[in-house]
Parts: C-alpha cells; structure tokens; sequence
C-alpha cells in the first residue's frame, strides 16, 4: 500500500470544503447548471438517467481494507446498498443525491479517497497492472511510476482544460493487464541491456468511435525523464489537439493526422524545453515515493502446503484454483482474483454486504490489501497458499468465487441503457443472459479463454472494440440492435476486432455468440488454439457463415 | 433510443418536457401549470414543434429545481394513458429492467 502524506490528505479535504460550498450555491440558485456543470464534473459527478452517478477513483487499483469498507459505506448510506467497478479502476455510484455528494465526499476524505479528475477534459485516473508489486514476471512495481505521474498530473493547471480526457496506463510486464495500447498515454515499464529501468512509451491508443491502437513514439525513456517526456506530449496534444470538434479531439487523432513520425517530432523538440530541468527526476525523490509503497511482511512459506494437498480432491475448490489463483513473486503466497461476474448478475457490481466481507476477508488474509482490475473484477494480492481453501469457502459463500475468470462469462460491459444518458442499447441484460448461456464450467473450460466486451453505445466503456468477442449495441427504429465483432485483444498484441456482419437484436446476440462460440470449437486446430488465435489463423468469414447462414 | 443530447428537436408525435431533479436527480414531468410532477400522467402533452418549444424554454428557464430539460416523446395506450415512447423513456419511468444488486 501507499502510504499519503499530509499534502495528499490536506488537498482531499480542501476539495471536499469546496465542493460543499459549490453544491450549496447550485442548490440555492445562485450557480447556474452551465455554470455548475463543470464543478461537478471535477468531482465526478454525472447525471444520468435517473439520477446523479458518482465516480471515484482508485488509483492503480490498490485499495487498503479501510479504504473498501468506506466505499460500502458510501453504497448503503448514500446510495442503493451497491456499487459499480469500472474498466478504469473507478468505482461508480448510480444512485447518489445532489444534496448528499458533499457528505459522501468528507466521508471518503477520511481515508484518502476523492474523485478528482474523474471527469472532464484532464488527466483521468493513472491505472496500472493490479498485479503491480506481487506479480512475478514484472521488471518492478508500475505503482510507483502510477503514483508518481499521478502527483504530477493531480490539479495540474496546463492539463486541467486539455482537448478531452486523457488516460495513462502502465504495465511493468511483458503480459500486458493494463491494456495500455488502447489509452492515451501506455507505459511499458523495461529495464534495458545496461541494467536502467525507463519506459517504452505508446501514444494516441483509445477505442470509442474510433478506435485506435497505440503507436510507439520511442522506444525508451529513462525513469528519470518521464515525468518531462510525458509532459512534453501532453504539451504538444495541448497545443495541436483539435478544440473545434468533441469527435476529433482525442490526442488518437492527432497522432493520426499528423502520422506518428511527424508527432513524435515535435514531442522531441517540445522535450528538449523541459528535459534535463526541474521535472527530472532525483533518484532520492524516486526513492522516497517507492518507500512509500509499504509491502507485508512475507513468512517463509511452502508453495505447496498440506492444506493445498488436502483440498485437492475437492473438485469446486479445485475448478476455482485454477481460474482465480496466480502466482506471487513470493512462492509461498498467491494472487487471487475475485469474480464479480456471477451467473445472471451485472458484470462488476458489489453489494455493500459483499465490500465489507472482501474488506474483512483481506484482513485475515492478504495483509489489508485490495486490487481492482481493469476487468472489473477484484484481488487479493498476498494470500498465503495454506489460506485458498479457507478463502475460497468464504468467497464462495460470498458469490464472489465463480470460477469463470478469462472464460466466456467473464464479461465486460458498461453500465448501457439502464443507466447511462449515452447509450442507445442494453448492455447489462446482454451480459446476464451470456453468463446463463455458458454456466456450465466444464463447457466454459473446454471454450478456454474467451473475452466478451460489450459496450451500450459507440462511446465503448465495455471495450467492445478489444474484446476477443466485441458486442456493440447500436439503435436501428428505436429497436436495440447489435454489432458483433470478433479477433479483439487488449494485451501486449492489441488489436481492434474486424465485424462479422448486420447487426443483430437484442433477443439473438446470445444465439449469436453461442454460434460463434460453436464454430470456434469445430474450427480449432487443437483444444489449446485459444478462439482469438483461431480467429487470427482463419479470419472472419467461417464464422460470418455460420452466424448467418440461418439469419 | 439515441440521446436527446445528440438529437435536434423534432416532434413526430406526443411529446413531453422530462428532466432530472436538481436537488436528487429524480426523473420529472413538466405539468401544464408551470411546475414539475414524478409522475407521467400528469405532464403537459404537446403535440406540434411551436408548443413543444415554448414548454421546454418555459422548463429550462426553471434552471434550479430542474436540469437537462428535453423533448421526450410519448404514446397514448388503448386505455388513454400516456405512456412513454421508446424504451429509453421506458426506462427512466420504470427504473432499470434488472434486478439491483442488493435486491437480487
């Protein structure tokens, strides 16, 4: 965990003090909506649908057990008894009052918590592998490359007003957990032949309506220089970035016009301003953040403990072990991950109940400590291994314990038409009905790993564009439709999904899927051709044929 | 169902003025007499493009109590109720067509 300091913790109530005083004077009347609009969305407020939702961020995904129990809090007390985990290791809250949002705010304040920069046209939350600091194959942790831009970035004036949102993501592996490829800004953590650790840094990546992959603008960059080569393209796309069209102003499309060469030119010069000045990094202020990151006291632990041993024969248990532990750089301990994707339930909701047990649960047994992916599901990321068949009990007895992690009922999916004032189709009900389709584990197991992403509008919260099956839902005569794309990817080999055809409505997309799904299975090569490698190996049109040969 | 954020005003049909409360974001009906009802049955129905406009400056000119004020169209059932128009207005009537997580 990271520990804040007094400046973190004196710039959260500040705000809070702040934004009380501004929802009272909206309240009053003496701020207008056009004029409050912008204050709010400062703090992560929208209106939607059928009220305000709230959006707070959790930075690189790291949450201390404190830190989850007051997001319950905020859901039973402020809200509907639930909260939503978003693809941004964000969480949201659908139901929250105008009145309330100050309270809740001071709430969160206690522990470090805010919602800055959760909106508007600013540097986003910086998310990172939620592995980050326990995962074995990473060069170090990317948090404390997050923590560092996020200091910088948090309220800076030059970045407050940008074009649009802007979006960091960093991974520290060559598996790459954070799809940085499709953010603004994706950061690859590497150490080169001399032993330095710097950066491989990609540019202009982002889905929505149109979606683009992450160009390599250099190839390394010290640790050192980040911060001034960062801020060197946030200088650039702050001037160049188009201001005259919402369509086109996302830093994707400047790279794009302007072709990478030409952009990472002018990065380069706009650099020389700032490299080797105060944005350069010291190694001692490099240290001090890292020391900040409080890691557990790991025992001395076998990877194979006889509590292991003895669960073994316990087919759930191990069906579960299988999917939702992966390996620590410590042996003795293990990574778990936490489906919030359950049979028939809205893909990354928890229940306030849930959030407090998981709050408990990683007392007892990861040292405090959670992760939230961009998968919108959760982790506990320092489990002792003699501890899985007691934690899985207890996860299971939660809901929370679905064996389906990377499999076809692991789905992503915005909020979509029940919620959010954006979208032109469902997405929820789409999810819930896919993951009754394939309950079956076995079935699941034998699909092996399937991504389905889908989003409600064109906007792609639920990533469509990267999933290996991408469901788009779009409006044809006030009837939800969807698109159906297939061969997405959000990790180190991103690439946006190619259509299979007409959209399809809402009462066959399953049928759909499942057909896809069985021309997949036909199709393969081997039971280990993954579907996105088949669908690679062979193209769209078997599976064209198969979807529509009948419709 | 395409946002009346990104819509233009047009009237096919009967309309209402919908919003959201300022002060809980609660769904609201522009009523006939100037002021704003939860309930549909008792919005001001309007049925041609001049009406429609005068009801929605007339709301959006109530910028405290009321935000995001568009035209949303309606339907009258066999019975003569007013009934929303598209699944969007369905939706924000009726609440979300899932069981909430902590109701499941």
């Amino acid at each position: 965990m990271y520990a804040y300091d007094e400046i973190d913790q004196t710039l959260v109530d500040e705000r809070v003090a702040e934004f009380r005083d501004q929802v009272q004077r909206r309240l009053s009347g003496e701020l207008t909506e056009d004029e409050f609009k912008p204050l709010r969305l400062m703090n992560g407020v929208y209106l939607q649908l059928h009220a305000y939702m709230f959006r707070v961020a959790i930075p690189y995904g790291t949450l201390s057990s404190a830190q989850l129990r007051k997001l319950a809090h905020v859901a039973r007390k402020y809200d509907r008894g639930y909260g939503h985990f978003t693809t941004r290791q964000n969480i949201q809250f659908n139901w929250i009052a105008l009145k309330d949002l100050p309270d809740a705010l001071a709430d969160l304040a206690e522990v470090g918590i805010h919602a800055m920069q959760t909106s508007g046209n600013c540097t986003r939350n910086v998310t990172a592998d939620q592995w980050g600091g326990v995962a074995p194959d990473e060069v170090e942790d990317p948090r404390v490359w997050a923590e560092i831009l996020r200091q910088h970035t948090a309220l800076h004036p030059e970045f407050s007003f940008l074009p649009r949102k802007f979006k960091f993501a960093i991974t520290a592996s060559d598996h790459d957990r954070a799809a940085i490829k499709v953010h603004d800004i994706g950061l690859r953590l590497i150490r080169n032949e001399q032993g330095e650790t710097g950066f491989e840094v990609l540019v202009g990546g982002g889905l929505g309506r149109s979606p683009f992959i992450g160009k390599s603008i250099k190839p390394f960059v010290r640790g050192r220089d980040i911060l001034s080569y960062v801020e060197a393209i946030l200088r650039v796309y702050n001037q160049y970035g188009r201001r005259d069209n919402i369509y086109k102003a996302r830093i994707k499309i400047l790279v794009h016009e302007l072709g990478i060469e030409k952009f990472a030119a002018e990065v380069e010069q706009a650099w020389q301003e700032v490299a080797e000045g105060p944005l350069t990094l010291d190694d001692e202020m490099i240290e001090d953040i890292r020391s900040r990151f409080v890691y557990p006291a790991y025992e001395k632990l076998p990877a194979m403990p006889d509590e292991l041993r003895a669960a073994a024969g316990d087919a759930r248990f191990e069906a579960w072990r299988r999917n939702s532990v992966a390996p620590h750089r410590e042996p003795g301990y293990a990574i778990v991950t936490l489906s919030l994707k359950p049979v028939g339930g809205p893909p990354g909701d928890a229940t306030a109940d849930q959030i407090d047990a998981i709050a408990d649960l990683a007392d007892k047994y990861s040292f405090g400590e959670i992760r939230v992916g961009h998968e919108q599901n959760l982790a506990l990321p320092h489990v002792a291994r003699r501890d899985l068949p007691a934690l899985w009990a207890a996860l299971d007895a939660l809901g929370v314990a679905t064996p389906n992690v990377n499999l076809v009922s692991d789905i992503i999916a915005c909020p979509g038409l029940d919620y959010c004032s954006l979208a032109n189709a469902r997405s929820i009900p789409i999810a819930q009905e896919l993951t009754r389709r394939f309950a079956n584990h076995e079935t699941a197991n034998l699909i092996g790993r399937l991504h389905v992403n889908i989003s409600g509008c064109i906007n792609a919260c639920g990533h469509h564009h990267v999933g290996h099956i991408g469901i788009l839902g779009v409006e044809k005569n006030d009837q939800e439709f969807y698109q159906i794309t297939i061969g997405g990817r959000a990790d180190e080999d991103a690439r946006v999904g190619d259509l299979i055809g007409p959209a399809v409505p809402y009462a066959e997309v399953a049928d759909v899927v499942e057909d896809i799904v069985e021309a997949y299975l036909a199709l393969r090569e081997k039971p280990e051709e993954l579907f996105v490698d088949t669908v690679k190996r062979i193209g769209v049109e078997p599976f064209k044929e198969r979807v529509y040969a009948t419709r | 169902m395409t946002s009346p954020l990104q819509q233009k005003i047009k009237i096919t049909g009967p309309s209402v003025v919908t919003a959201n409360r300022t002060f809980d974001g609660v769904v609201i009906y522009r009523t006939a007499d100037r002021g704003w009802s939860t309930e549909l049955a008792n919005a001001a129905i309007v049925r041609e493009a001049e009406p429609a406009r005068a009801l929605l400056a007339a709301s959006v000119a109530d910028d405290v109590g009321a935000v995001g004020a568009y035209i949303a169209p309606v339907k009258i059932d066999d019975t003569g109720a007013v009934v929303p128009g598209n699944l969007r207005e369905q939706i924000r009537r009726s609440g979300v067509t899932i069981a909430l997580p902590a109701h499941a």
